[in-house]
């Protein structure tokens, strides 16, 4: 019971960060259905600082490999943020390329790395796992990971920044009605890229906390397994308000510590299901939920269209 | 020739062959970056795929690259078909993992011939995909955000299922031709072209044909102008008396269709068997939007667009496996794919710079 609970905590940390991601991306006006790639990038940044850091103390690590993670994500919504709001690219094509494009170069990346180190190892894994005990508050074997905290405060800034401060207010502005914020001075341009770069911060830290949740490997082969996505369900699920998707992201967290857990509870193995059920249940609740809440949709309403100056 | 440029079409394909030549540029800057001594001869071996061996062995090489390239193309034609209506089916990817499992279950548990195989795997897919449309018609559920979900729970029911007629020593499903040779994909003599090539198959003349059908229905029927209409503007077209959420759910239907018969077309070559055991999606449908993209979003574009990019990913295995991985490949489709986001962009600068010539030449007179 407590493995179902800490599992559920930090896979719901890890929801909450990336769906808050994308939550202020969409409120600036550009769909990020990057974030999966986002995550990789993150991920991979961070696995590469726990990797060559090597023994330090625990905060520096945690410290530096959250910076790192953060880092690499903005940089690598660049990409997004230069095509979407600059080009008037199509964002899904772009968002989907992205994913593709992540998970191809960060296994072409950590091959190359593997085989340079040691020429038989032609593998695309990355191992941590002194580095991810540094991660890890043991109390009374529930593992506290920092990730839980820094959702929690993640979810407080993102709460200010849209509802209590001007900048947010601008920003969600840019999101509904772009030409409008331009008449009165708001740079559509600038919130744009706020709104993109603070999506990439999230996404990247989410992808570290993903990797560090419940393994000290990671094959990059695999990217993160739809989470981006997964992410993406929870904000629609939470209605793009930063609370409601906390709320959101405890429920989906829950179905996905079930598929890691669930040979721990003795009811659940008694019904003798195929393991790959569990594995399939956050997507058949997602798309369930999704069925239910979509219909009242409280979306921004700009999102997705490129900004056009010239348009009303 | 600058008749020839304002041709929205050469328009589409220079803007191709520059995604194209920029994709493969940013390939071999990857590879000079690991190590730069070798990264020439491995792009070069990328491009050239099966010319890289030697001539008695090529035309065998080619047919193992039209094998793949026809799902591919189908895959591509699912793509473009949804996004011509306003619909992004990325779920292609799931179409095709239920397409395989129909056709594989049932040429491997019940000994069907390859025609009932191939069309069960139709309808499989086609039904999932009507999933979505049903989902986006009356529920309003973004069909990217359900298609990446039902994409993750066909994987897992695939796995379930397929686990019952895999080999007991292996995580691959059964050999077709020693379960049932009848369900392997007629070779019409198409084998003994391609240097006794099995895998090449019905496959290859079917896939031209369905291009082409796609290509009338979407251009020259009423079906096709209604569900571009509806794509355009759902309620415009609800105004002028079409049946938009029918319009939504046929799109996605179709759409899934042809993401079912690519699969089956592949995997009843026998070339590919079902590894039980797979964590990820099969790539086939998602290289589908890189193809799609670069022919044009045109179906006989696609033809040109899905051979290219199967030939680098298979060029990709000849690369030195000493410093470099085949994943290269799909690094290069990737930077493609993403390029194509910015062929809008593109085509509107070769517009301007057209137009503004246009108009000095008006000056002069």
């Amino acid at each position: 019971m407590l493995l179902l609970i800490q599992y559920t905590l930090i896979f719901a940390s890890v929801l909450l960060l990336v769906a808050l991601g994308g939550c202020i991306s969409e409120h600036s006006g550009v769909i990020n259905l990057g974030l999966e790639g986002i995550m990789v990038v993150g991920a991979l940044g961070g696995a590469l600082v726990m990797k060559s850091l090597g023994t330090t103390s625990a905060f520096v690590m945690v410290l530096v490999a959250m910076l790192v993670a953060i880092l690499s994500g903005m940089l690598y919504s660049c990409l997004l943020g230069v095509a979407a709001i600059h080009f008037k690219a199509d964002q899904t094509l772009v968002g989907i390329a992205m994913n593709l494009l992540a998970t191809a170069a960060a296994t072409v990346f950590v091959k190359a790395m593997n085989v340079a180190a040691n020429p038989d190892n032609h593998s695309s894994e990355i191992e941590y796992i002194s580095a991810r005990k540094m991660f890890i508050v043991n109390i009374d074997g529930f593992e506290f990971n920092w990730f839980m905290l820094v959702a929690i405060i993640a979810v407080v800034l993102v709460y200010v920044l849209l509802y209590k401060n001007r900048l947010g207010l601008r920003l969600m502005a840019c999101g509904e009605h772009p030409q409008a914020a331009a008449s009165v001075g708001v740079s559509v341009y600038k919130m744009r890229w706020t709104g993109v770069l603070i999506s990439g911060a999230l996404g990247g830290l989410g992808g570290l906390g993903y990797i560090l949740a419940g393994v000290s490997i990671w094959k990059f082969e695999n990217g993160v397994a739809g989470f981006g996505f997964l992410a993406l369900a929870v904000m629609i699920f939470g209605q793009w308000k930063p609370t409601r998707i906390a709320v959101a992201a405890l429920i989906f967290g829950l179905f996905r510590a079930l598929s890691n857990t669930y040979t721990g509870f003795p009811f659940l193995t008694s019904l003798n299901l195929p393991g790959n059920v569990y594995n399939m249940m956050p997507y058949i609740v997602c798309l369930i939920v999704l069925a239910f809440t979509s219909k009242a949709s409280r979306a921004p309403k700009a999102e997705g269209i490129p900004y056009d100056k010239g348009s009303r | 020739m600058r008749k020839a440029l304002k041709n929205e079409g050469v328009q589409a394909f220079i803007a191709s062959i520059f995604c194209i030549l920029l994709g493969v540029l940013i390939g071999y800057i990857v590879l000079l970056c690991i190590n730069p001594s070798g990264a020439s001869e491995s792009i070069l071996n990328v491009i050239k795929n099966f010319l890289y061996k030697k001539p008695a062995r090529q035309m065998k090489e080619l047919g193992n690259t039209l094998a793949k390239t026809m799902p591919l193309i189908l895959c591509s034609l699912s793509i473009l078909f949804s996004y011509k209506v306003g619909l992004f089916n990325i779920g292609a990817a799931g179409q095709y993992v239920a397409g395989a499992c129909a056709s594989l279950y049932a040429a491997l548990a019940w000994g069907w011939g390859w025609l009932p195989c191939m069309i069960f795997a139709v309808v499989a897919g086609a039904l999932l995909g009507s999933i979505t449309g049903l989902l986006k018609a009356y529920c309003n559920v973004n069909e990217v955000i359900s298609g990446i979900m039902l994409n993750w729970i066909c994987l897992y029911t695939a796995n379930t299922l397929l686990t019952n007629v895999k080999e007991s020593t292996s995580p691959y499903t059964m050999y077709l031709d020693k379960i049932n040779k009848s369900s392997l994909l007629p070779t019409l003599g198409l084998d003994r072209v391609f240097g006794n090539n099995e895998n090449v198959t019905i496959a290859v003349p079917l896939t031209v044909v369905v291009a082409v059908i796609v290509w009338i229905i979407l251009g020259k029927t009423k079906l096709g102008y209604e569900l571009k209409a509806t794509g355009n503007n759902r309620n415009a077209a609800k105004y002028a008396g079409m049946a938009q959420n029918r319009n939504i759910i046929l799109t996605l239907a179709i759409s899934g269709a042809l993401a079912g018969l690519a699969a089956s077309l592949l995997y009843q070559t026998g070339y590919m068997r079902w590894e039980c055991t797979q964590s990820s999606v099969p790539a086939m449908g998602f290289n589908g939007i890189a193809a799609a993209f670069l022919g044009g979003l045109h179906p006989i574009g696609a033809i040109f667009s899905s051979f290219f990019i199967q030939h680098i990913t298979d060029g990709g295995q000849y690369v030195n496996t000493n410093f470099y991985s085949s994943q290269i490949s799909d690094v290069i489709s990737s930077v493609i794919i993403y390029l194509c986001g910015f062929v809008l962009f593109i085509k509107l600068t070769m517009k301007k710079f057209l137009s503004k010539k246009d108009e000095q030449k008006g000056a002069k007179q």
